[in-house]
């Protein structure tokens, strides 16, 4: 990930804790390209503040849909949500805590410390180069959300001639009726404005490689195999996330999932 | 045997089935209680409400339970029942071979037992081979590359230890080798669920039919690839499956995307039971459509009653050399009863 953006000075008059979730919608999961407070990843959010500026420490907890989840996907996660609270003026410092997983004490600790992922995950990943991850995520996000885009616009009666040559400017202009649609195009913006070789094409729809799509057929089956292995990890993390320390009643009629969690997740109350 | 709303018989092989026990009795630790709680999450989450079952149930299931869901209450003709020994996590094993076998025995020709080894135990993975041959006479293995093992956090198809076994796999006729690949959780190391390996082992092995459980999702881009190059590479669908119902038309483009990559002999049927049932699936499969417009992005694809019938039985009959005509008239002759408890 790039560095963190700076916070607007409009967010900067919030209350400190809306601060914090603001910045934590920032944090992406990498597999999903879903922001984690959407995902209902975020636990608890805590500040403790000592009234001085640069020295409020604040505190995330956070849990995954299983006790399984790759290690080195809660790391990126966790690193992200550390700086992206960092970032704000009046924390001197971001403690974050991941429950009930296979690698949570270890984590913790490294991330807390600085520690790299290798140097603590050496058995568990032998070798395993983080950034090469990130980049391999990135990719798949900017094609997933390349596709919802490019589908909005055929749905709109565009040819797929004009989608390979149509300009980045022009693009930019096209308004999308459907809400969603729109909102989809704005990601796919935000993600095609971070990346310097499409950037670069002037395109609006450029491979990530920053070339034109040659064979439109074949690009959009690509396309469509990401989103697919997207969306399976996707709506099983979910699904579990929901499903995870819920049991089924089955003593009325119609069985229906008991929340048997000890602890209510605060993000219900922000 | 599954009768379909107008009234036509269709042979059900269940390519993928349990007899586990996740009991807090048998967990030996913090693992085991995870582990069958993951699996819990994944039955609650894409199973329709009224098959949702009590968790102590799901946690061990009796064998009465087992056969009721698969062969009375439930469509199956022959169950294959795979072993998954997880004995880091669960004291007696989650689904060993000799549990397997226990119940097999009680019901003649209703299921195929298949063994499992772990390589990474060097000559002792080749004595077990042989004695799974002499003892039980295996026609498959289930494999499970993302096992823990003392350090160990995984391993692949094409480690030369593994390789020695597939050597003897296919000396002693042992041709089924279904392998674990799935989501992005369970323990690991990062490559545990990476399907390249099939690539090399199926090249290698042509002898041996290799079929990816939960058909290398969610890396069915690469499975596919694989799976079109190798004739010998099948895909099963458990946990693809059960989608159909939560997400019907999510369902249909993995079964599009398989049905034009790799074509309509090479799916499996598999439930997975006891994570799900084999009655509703095969019904809401049997129902199933693949919506127009997904359909044409993929060449037109369809699911038709034939393709259907392939991959509820006839596909897994060939790779298990099931003498369908001959089952159907033994299990006409012998109605499904309980009685062998």
């Amino acid at each position: 990930m790039a560095a963190p953006s700076q916070p607007e000075d409009a967010l900067l008059n919030q209350a400190p804790l809306n601060q914090v979730w603001a910045r934590l919608d920032l944090v992406m999961d990498p597999e999903l390209d879903e922001p984690v407070t959407d995902m209902g990843f975020i636990e608890a959010v805590s500040i403790t503040d000592t009234h001085l500026q640069n020295t409020a420490i604040v505190h995330v907890s956070f849990r995954l849909p299983t006790y399984w989840c790759s290690p080195n996907f809660a790391f990126l996660m966790a690193g992200d949500i550390k700086r992206q609270i960092e970032v704000l003026p009046w924390v001197g410092q971001a403690v974050i805590t991941l429950h009930d997983h296979m690698a949570a004490a270890e984590m913790n600790a490294a991330i807390n410390s600085g520690a790299s992922f290798g140097s603590v995950f050496e058995d568990l990943h032998p070798g395993e180069d983080l950034s090469a991850l990130r980049e391999k995520f990135d990719v798949k996000a900017f094609q997933r959300r390349q596709e919802v885009v490019i589908k909005a616009l055929i749905a709109m009666g565009y040819l797929p001639n004009q989608i390979v040559t149509m300009p980045h400017s022009i693009l930019e202009t096209i308004r999308l009726p459907d809400a969603e649609d729109a909102r989809q195009k704005a990601r796919y913006l935000a993600i095609l404005a971070q990346k310097p070789a499409p950037l670069a094409s002037g395109l609006g729809f450029p491979t990530y490689q920053g070339t034109s799509i040659a064979d439109y057929p074949h690009y959009m089956g690509l396309l469509r195999s990401v989103r697919i292995n997207m969306e399976f990890s996707g709506s099983l993390c979910r699904g579990l996330k929901t499903s995870r320390y819920q049991e089924a009643d089955l003593s009325g009629d119609v069985p229906v999932l008991v929340d048997f969690a000890t602890t209510t997740p605060t993000h219900a109350c922000r | 045997m599954y009768r379909t709303p107008e009234g036509k018989e269709i042979f059900v092989v269940d390519g993928h089935t349990h007899f586990w026990d996740g009991s807090p009795e048998n967990q030996a630790n913090i693992h085991g209680k995870q582990f069958i709680e993951c699996f819990y999450a994944y039955h609650t989450n894409l199973s329709p409400k009224e098959q949702l079952w009590a968790k102590a149930k799901f946690e061990k299931y009796t064998e009465a339970d087992l056969y009721n869901d698969l062969f009375i209450d439930g469509p199956d003709d022959i169950a294959i029942l795979n072993s998954t020994y997880l004995k880091d996590f669960y004291t007696n094993g989650f689904n060993t071979i000799e549990r397997n076998h226990s119940v097999a025995k009680k019901y003649p020709n209703r299921f195929i037992v298949n063994g499992s080894f772990d390589p990474r135990d060097g000559e002792k993975a080749l004595e077990y081979i042989h004695f799974m041959k002499e003892t039980y006479d295996i026609k498959g293995v289930k494999m499970y590359t993302a096992e823990w093992n003392g350090a160990s956090k995984g391993w692949k198809l094409n480690d030369p230890d593994a390789y020695k076994c597939f050597e003897l796999c296919d000396k002693l006729g042992i041709k089924n080798i279904h392998v674990h690949k799935g989501p992005t959780i369970i323990p690991l190391n990062k490559d545990a669920f990476d399907v390249h390996d099939v690539d090399y082992a199926a090249t290698d092995f042509q002898n041996l039919n290799w079929i990816v459980e939960h058909c290398g999702l969610p890396r069915l881009d690469d499975f596919c690839w694989i799976a079109t190059q190798e004739t010998n590479v099948f895909a099963g669908l458990a946990v693809a499956l059960p989608f159909i119902h939560l997400k019907p038309r999510y369902f249909a483009e993995v079964i599009a995307e398989l049905l034009f990559w790799i074509g309509p002999e090479k799916i499996l049927f598999g439930s997975d039971y006891a994570i799900w049932t084999p009655k509703w699936l095969v019904e809401k499969l049997w129902a199933f459509q693949i919506p127009e417009d997904i359909s044409s992005e993929r060449a037109g694809v369809q699911l038709t009653d034939e393709i259907k019938e392939k991959i509820l039985g006839l596909n897994a009959a060939r790779l298990y050399n099931i003498d369908i005509k001959a089952r159907k008239a033994e299990f006409s002759r012998n109605p499904m009863s309980i009685a062998a408890e």
